[in-house]
């Protein structure tokens, strides 16, 4: 349990760092975003495997988890934390995603956050659960542990932020 | 040059900078350079500011040699800009600074901060002309009536001024922060890196890039590392290395192909499973890659280590030094105060035998090579009476302290050498700390 809470504080702490990057000057940092995302996929799965052994109740079966996930979107968004600049806590985690692909495309895109986070819900809300979505580019272990995370600790708001968070790297 | 390094007698010799504790952002110091005959030492700051600091060479034969540093130019290299596309600040401070070897009178740099390069020319002016024929003395023409004479106007001294001017600006190559900037031995063209790719550019044309290294994943959620440091090598002008924040080295050739993608060379050291931790991936990322100046070895900087490298040994460094191997135990508070992040440079003595880095409370190490020595000193005011020997610091990991030893709990983490440099030719250092330049040099016996 130790290491659980340790992997919780340190997900807890990165996603903060995340957040606080983005109003720094100069704009996001690709190796500063990259190592953070780093840290959490490692305190993710540490987490994972730790939860894994301690919650009897974990194996909700496969097909119930897109549905799960997607639906975790609408609830999540309304629970986020007020940021300044991006409506939802999803465009939020998903800033540095988008950041890349801001610069993916060079100088030719000119993508607000408001944007962004349009964007993103169309993509989620348009694909039907049964058909692999961007979202879905989780490993089936993963999807598992999502579900089962958000499922653990309904109130939290770092875990319901953990689901987007993972999703997005 | 005197003996091995951790036998060295390092004195007290200059500190440049406000001595007041409250830092102003503009004037933390961030990069810092000698020249190729270290005659010059440049510093950029936070506030996008070159300040040069020429060696005074007087005094060279008293037994009590001390080398003064004297500010020599200062000007103002780059103003923060919007980009307005992507509503993003574009940060002044300067990353980099290189001098170009010397090729006339002028002086010539290239500092860059996270998006422009920007080539500067250093030239001095000790004359002036004087008795025109057609114009007085304050500039204005005389009426051309009242001109009865001819008179050729003459050169007189004046006062020294030093002129830095902008010859060349270098801008829109790179999407990504630029982190490295090299001037290749051929002295005709330079290379930038940014995290993602590497331009290669000529210093005469301004206009164009060429890109030699892109590591850009089509789909940029399969991003799993970045380049954090690129550098040419010193005598071959083909081979350029960069450093990857996985911890791997890659070795360029840039005859093979245009665009340099596959390496010639990778250089990378198994990971220790016992090491394994949360921070595992952050602290094996390079902040540093060097040369040796003979162009046989590569020296690369990690959070907790420099390694040297053999350039015709790829699969492990043939030297590893722990800087500070007690803050393994303390990643996880390192990664709460950001200090995880930081990212230390390293540099060689002029003949390759000594290595120094920077660490934190103001501390910095050397390690001697041939004979397994190091030491760590401390750049602070308290030990800034001129010519004053620097005491040997220790820190005590655990246990029982011994006396003038520092625990590692209160070493004070905001107070962190980043950036050092080794003169090329004698045994001078400069070593910067947050806002302060310390210029220390060996005690000659």
């Amino acid at each position: 349990m130790d290491v659980n809470m340790e992997a919780r504080r340190i997900l807890a702490v990165s996603i903060s760092k995340l957040y606080a990057s983005r109003a720094q000057r100069g704009g996001l940092r690709l190796h500063r975003s990259l190592l953070l995302s780093l840290v959490m996929r490692s305190a993710r799965d540490i987490y994972h495997s730790s939860s894994r052994d301690s919650e009897p109740h974990s194996g909700p079966s496969p097909p119930e988890e897109p549905m799960d996930t997607t639906s975790s979107v609408e609830p999540e968004r309304t629970v986020s934390e007020p940021q300044p600049t991006s409506p939802s806590a999803q465009a939020a985690t998903e800033e540095p995603e988008a950041e890349y692909e801001r610069g993916a495309s060079g100088d030719k895109e000119n993508l607000s956050p408001a944007k962004q986070s349009r964007k993103r819900r169309g993509k989620t809300s348009a694909a039907p659960d049964f058909l692999p979505s961007k979202r879905a580019r989780l490993e089936p272990g993963e999807e598992r542990y999502a579900a089962c995370c958000r499922s653990g600790h309904p109130e939290s708001l770092t875990s319901l932020s953990l689901n987007r968070v993972i999703s997005a790297f | 040059m005197a003996g091995p390094g951790a036998d060295m007698q390092w004195c007290f010799s200059q500190v440049k900078g406000a001595i007041d504790d409250d830092v102003a952002e503009a004037d933390i110091i961030s990069t810092v350079e000698f020249n190729h005959t270290g005659e010059l030492l440049a510093t950029g700051d936070k506030g996008g500011r070159v300040v040069i600091f020429q060696q005074e060479i007087e005094n060279k034969n008293l037994p009590q040699f001390r080398s003064e540093y004297n500010v020599y130019s200062t000007f103002q290299s780059h103003e923060p800009e919007f980009d307005y596309l992507k509503s993003l600040e574009i940060e002044e401070k300067i990353n980099k600074i290189r001098w170009l070897p010397q090729k006339n009178a002028a002086q010539f740099l290239l500092s860059t901060n996270d998006k422009t390069i920007k080539l500067w020319k250093i030239s001095e002016r000790d004359k002036r002309p004087e008795g025109y024929n057609l114009k007085e003395e304050d500039g204005r023409y005389k009426d051309p009536n009242s001109i009865t004479a001819l008179r050729v106007p003459v050169l007189i001294p004046m006062d020294l001024m030093v002129e830095a001017s902008p010859r060349r600006v270098f801008s829109n190559a790179h999407t990504y922060h630029i982190n490295s900037i090299s001037v290749n031995s051929d002295n005709e063209t330079y290379l930038s890196a940014d995290d993602l790719r590497i331009n290669l550019w000529n210093l005469e044309i301004t206009d164009r890039s060429f890109n030699i290294v892109d590591i850009k994943p089509t789909n940029m959620e399969e991003l799993t590392e970045v380049i954090t440091a690129a550098e040419f090598h010193p005598l071959h002008c083909n081979t350029l290395v960069y450093s990857s924040s996985k911890g791997t080295i890659r070795l360029c050739d840039m005859r093979e192909s245009a665009l340099c993608d596959k390496h010639s060379k990778l250089f990378e050291e198994p990971e220790d499973p016992s090491n394994r931790s949360f921070f595992s991936e952050i602290i094996s990322s390079i902040s540093d890659v060097k040369f040796s100046h003979n162009g046989r070895y590569m020296m690369t900087r990690d959070y907790l280590s420099v390694k040297v490298w053999d350039l015709n040994m790829e699969n492990r460094p043939v030297e590893t030094y722990q800087v500070h191997e007690y803050l393994r135990s303390k990643l996880c508070s390192l990664y709460e105060n950001d200090c995880i992040f930081d990212k230390f440079e390293c540099c060689w003595n002029g003949n390759d035998s000594v290595v120094m880095t920077g660490s934190y409370n103001n501390f910095f190490r050397m390690f001697e090579r041939s004979q397994r020595r190091d030491v760590t000193l401390e750049a602070s005011r308290e030990n800034s009476k001129p010519l004053q020997v620097l005491k040997p610091r220790k820190v005590c990991a655990g246990g029982k302290r011994k006396k003038d030893e520092i625990s590692v709990d209160s070493l004070d983490f905001n107070k962190k050498i980043l950036h050092t440099a080794w003169h090329p030719q004698e045994n001078i250092i400069a070593v910067a700390t947050t806002n302060n330049l310390y210029i220390f040099q060996d005690k000659v016996n």
